[in-house]
């Protein structure tokens, strides 16, 4: 996130640029992470599956990283206004990225389980799941870099297609499992998978409204689009 | 600013009304069309950069600039609907009603009952001893110092800590039964723990008084206040709830001076 650099004190400015490059690089991570453990499932690729598992440490680090840098700009700087608004901002959407990361690598740890069983034509719809979603953190973690406020609202309301795009695979697994009860154990570590790229655009969305947050300070309302009647089936 | 927004007085009503007020040092302009409105039983904070204006616009509500050679005053301040500025005005009781409390201390070189029996003598608001007595430890009560001070009341005022002093100069503002307290940066010669003192007290006195306080310390105006207002260049730029000039203000000037932007 770009503030301006006109803090009298610059080592203030640096504070919190420094705090931006973190949150880019760790938005770069679970990018990485979300593709990878999706490939990882698609291509039937172990050694993707545990880059994956292996990055999303890194994720961590940075997410205490970024908490840690939080701290001390609030006790020590005191800040106010746009400042104080990004630096909390910046400690939530930390959180989501974290959570977003620690999805995609249950999503890897899966692949590897889903990929010692035989082929499923079921695996591929997940790709259009986790497009969706990689779109959605792709986009959204260029409207924190940018300051785009406007973008972020568009990014929150494509959570709606996320949505309806696990209702519809909720219930093509529920006929596989219906038709072949040899496919129990996939298709549930599949569904899995599914809810959890779903989780995904929901983080996705939750930092998007702290972008807008940061930059506006205003608060977006809660009525942002839903539709996942299959909530309370879970 | 639309007006609707700079009156927006947030569910307490109005004590002062400031309307256009323009103030000039001879030739120079140091206020320019000031509208305002001073919050009952509610703690208004003014601040902005050195110069800006804000110490003039509180000396303005007590008529303090009336001592200041070439300086005019023009426009409408009004308490309780009684104007301020009328020439018509006597500035002594007008600071009976409109009390103030400076930066440094200033208790006078009397001892501490004298230092807040002062006020309700020359003003005639108590008509015994024991009236005035009672009426001298209220007000030091008030100020949160009876405790410290009881066992010493005819000691010098000028004896006590810098803290208390304060704390004296507070009770004597109290103690001729004001309706507004104006604080002119009333903590900056005050260490932390006499600072949170002074801002503890100026917690409990909203309950009686409209106050209006003047601090180089944003920190201190998010503490203390429930309105905020930023002054810039003798123009009053923004003026709402606390809690949005600190963490959302509209103006960029604002947010440019709260965050530490400013040249």
């Amino acid at each position: 996130m770009q503030t301006t650099n006109d803090h009298i004190v610059r080592s203030f400015t640096d504070d919190l640029n420094d705090l931006s490059a973190k949150i880019g690089k760790m938005g770069g991570q679970a990018e990485a992470i979300l593709v990878d453990s999706t490939q990882a499932l698609i291509k039937r690729d172990a050694d993707l599956g545990l880059q994956a598992i292996e990055a999303d440490r890194r994720v961590d680090a940075l997410d205490a990283e970024v908490e840690a840098a939080v701290v001390r700009i609030l006790a020590l700087r005191q800040p106010m206004a746009i400042d104080l608004r990004v630096i909390i901002s910046a400690l939530k959407i930390a959180q989501a990225l974290e959570r977003i990361a620690d999805h995609s690598k249950n999503n890897a740890k899966r692949a590897l389980v889903i990929n010692r069983a035989p082929p499923m034509e079921l695996v591929k719809s997940i790709v259009r799941l986790s497009e969706v979603a990689q779109n959605m953190l792709h986009g959204i973690l260029g409207a924190y870099a940018n300051n785009d406020a406007d973008t972020a609202i568009h990014i929150r309301d494509r959570d709606e297609d996320l949505d309806l795009l696990y209702e519809g695979y909720f219930r093509e697994c529920l006929t596989y499992m219906m038709e072949d009860s040899r496919s129990i154990t996939s298709c549930t570590h599949l569904l899995f998978i599914a809810k959890n790229i779903e989780r995904i655009g929901d983080h996705c969305t939750n930092i998007a409204e702290n972008v807008y947050y940061a930059v506006t300070g205003d608060r977006l309302g809660s009525a942002r689009p839903k539709a996942d009647p299959l909530s309370a089936e879970q | 600013m639309a007006d609707g927004e700079r009156f927006n007085m947030e569910a307490a009503e109005a004590k002062v009304l400031v309307r256009d007020v323009n103030v000039f040092y001879g030739e120079k302009q140091a206020l320019f069309d000031i509208d305002l409105d001073i919050g009952r039983n509610q703690v208004t904070s003014l601040i902005g950069p050195s110069g800006c204006g804000k110490s003039t616009f509180l000396r303005c509500m007590n008529r303090m600039n009336d001592v200041i050679d070439g300086c005019r005053v023009e426009g409408s301040i009004k308490v309780d609907g009684d104007e301020v500025l009328d020439a018509g005005i006597d500035p002594v009781q007008l600071r009976r009603r409109v009390g103030m409390v400076f930066q440094k201390p200033n208790p006078f070189p009397k001892s501490i009952y004298d230092n807040v029996a002062y006020g309700p003598r020359i003003h005639g608001l108590v008509s015994s001893q024991d009236d005035l007595d009672e009426l001298v430890q209220t007000s030091l009560e008030r100020a949160a110092l009876w405790e410290e001070v009881k066992d010493r009341l005819h000691q010098p005022g000028t004896g006590l800590s810098g803290g208390q002093q304060q704390r004296l100069c507070i009770a004597r503002a109290v103690a001729v039964r004001p309706d507004v307290i104006l604080m002119d940066e009333p903590c900056s010669a005050l260490d932390p723990i006499a600072t949170a003192r002074v801002e503890e007290l100026i917690e409990e006195l909203k309950k009686a008084y409209s106050i209006v306080i003047v601090t180089h310390s944003m920190q201190q105006a998010a503490r203390v206040s429930q309105r905020t207002a930023f002054f810039h260049l003798g123009v009053l730029v923004e003026v709402g709830v606390t809690e949005q000039i600190f963490t959302a203000p509209r103006d960029e000037r604002t947010q440019g001076y709260i965050t530490g932007r400013f040249g």
